[in-house]
């Protein structure tokens, strides 16, 4: 072994220790909306409060995949406390938010606008009880992580032809660094896997995961040819690529080499470490409810929702996002890409390409980065501020579908 | 000298890394040869043969079969819409070479 890969491999940060056992990499508060008319007042209560971001549900029907994510983000380990916010005549209930909150241990509080007066008094009602939140969450114990602690998920998006030679192939020898040091690797977009059935599937490190694995592309496939979103264009074919089958692997590249354990869902935490496959695809239903990432924003919150407390982001033709609640790395492929954008851009994956790097090194060179955003260097979304957040229905295991009807 | 990128080491062709005339063009990545005579203009982004394939031999990028020969393809020759054939999807058999497109669509 390298010294470099020692150093790599007893790599060690402090962390923050939560009530229910979890370590996160950063120390936040949480303003939950729960509805669309309460997000100015969410928004106003977090505004100017660097450790504090915002999410919610739009919708004022409640809907099963929305609260289990929201749920989810809410005892999300880099999250110390929550304030949930409601208009109050919407479905998805503040108090309910809360409860969970402060049965994982953390401190919440929530109210309805309609009980406090209003815009002005509401906000400044939020103030205070975000205040006394940020007292009990200062004193969240420091706690030594490492590598085993650590949860990782990936997404590409604005991809061009470097993204499937060198973005997504050195992520996943990150990947493969990663889950051989015991930490625990999350990718998805299944829907950009058709043609690799069997690929897929052979990955499957025992017969379940890929009984599983086959499962979940098999709902994929249905599910594009159903909305005939296949993601494979004329452009895509003048610009080189010949098959589907070479397009996808371009996006499974990120997965890199190593056995994929199983599938999980939206808002399912991996029951132990390694390589997993995260299914966001919405499940069938008579109205085919909802869409499979409809943009970066909201794949990147249903990696965030598995507990992740880092995501990877991979552009080719460049990309202005961040996200709430975990710091997103982005990373090119395309070192021209990378000069124009260096302000937002974190990872040139590019030098790959251009014989200044090899494939393994900036494998571990994106290893080092990711170490050192675990340990509280703030990626360059964090730095500007982007916290870009967005979910919306979406159809995915709903207990029954005639509940609460007299029919 | 143009470029070229090989992933695996099991690959059969390499991608390029910039517009290519015939000649030699050096191949970068996870590669045992060093360059590769193009036979004929390859663009960016397109895949050059790195090795003689068989009518209906696979096609091996990423280090798995992403499409089958459809015609025996010589080393340094253009492998595209024209010689290499989804397994999976018969509508890509179909395309303009150029543009993509699809030629079958009725516009009327």
């Amino acid at each position: 072994m390298s010294d470099e890969s020692a150093t790599l491999r007893n790599a060690a940060w402090e962390g923050y220790l939560r009530p229910d056992g979890r370590k996160g990499i950063r120390n936040l508060l949480l303003v939950v909306y729960t509805v669309q008319c309460a997000e100015f007042v969410a928004q106003e209560i977090a505004h100017g409060e660097a450790d504090t971001h915002v999410i919610g549900f739009p919708g004022c029907y409640d809907n099963a995949y929305a609260i289990r994510l929201l749920l989810a983000l809410a005892r999300h380990p880099n999250v110390g406390g929550v304030l949930a916010v409601g208009l109050g005549c919407e479905y998805t209930q503040p108090a309910r938010i809360a409860d969970v909150v402060r049965a994982s241990g953390r401190p919440a509080h929530s109210f309805f606008i309609q009980e406090h007066g209003g815009t002005r008094s509401s906000i400044e009602y939020g103030k205070q009880l975000l205040a006394a939140l940020r007292r009990d969450v200062e004193s969240a114990p420091r706690v030594p992580m490492d590598w085993r602690d650590l949860m990782v998920g990936c997404e590409c998006g604005g991809s061009d032809g470097t993204s499937g030679l060198a973005g997504n192939p050195v992520v996943g020898r990150f990947f493969d660094l990663l889950v051989d040091l015991g930490g625990s690797a999350i990718f998805e977009e299944t829907v950009e896997m058709i043609g690799l059935r069997d690929v897929l599937a052979r990955r499957g490190k025992t017969p379940e995961a890929q009984q599983a694995l086959r499962h979940t592309y098999d709902k994929a496939e249905h599910y594009c040819r159903s909305v005939r979103q296949y993601s494979i264009a004329p452009g895509n074919f003048a610009g080189g690529l010949t098959t589907i089958e070479e397009k996808s692997m371009g996006a499974f590249a990120k997965s890199g080499s190593r056995p994929i354990e199983g599938v999980i869902r939206v808002a399912e935490t991996p029951p132990h470490p390694g390589l997993w496959l995260l299914d966001s695809v919405p499940d069938q239903s008579f109205m085919q409810f909802g869409y499979t990432n409809p943009n970066d924003t909201e794949g990147i919150m249903d990696l965030i929702s598995t507990g992740a407390q880092i995501i990877l982001f991979v552009t080719g033709r460049g990309s202005v996002i961040g996200s709430p609640i975990a710091p997103l790395i982005k990373i090119t492929g395309n070192g021209k890409t990378f000069r124009n954008m260096e302000q937002d851009i974190d990872f040139n994956a590019g030098r790959v390409l251009d014989g200044s790097m090899t494939m393994d090194g900036a494998g571990t060179a994106l290893a080092e980065l990711v170490r050192s955003v675990a340990g509280g260097t703030m990626t360059k979304p964090e730095q500007i501020g982007h916290r870009e957040y967005f979910i919306m229905y979406k159809h995915q295991d709903t207990p029954s579908l005639t509940e609460g009807c007299r029919a | 000298m143009a470029e070229c990128f090989q992933i695996s080491l099991l690959d059969n062709v390499a991608t390029l890394l910039a517009d290519a005339e015939p000649g030699s063009v050096t191949i970068r990545g996870e590669a045992e040869q060093q360059a590769i005579h193009l036979a004929q203009p390859v663009r960016i982004a397109h895949k050059v043969a790195l090795r003689a394939m068989e009518k209906g031999a696979p096609v091996v990028k990423y280090g798995v079969p992403i499409g089958e020969a459809t015609q025996s393809i010589a080393p340094g020759e253009w492998v595209h819409l024209h010689n290499c054939r989804s397994f999976y999807d018969d509508g890509s058999s179909h395309l303009n070479l150029e543009t993509g497109a699809r030629e079958e669509m009725p516009y009327v």
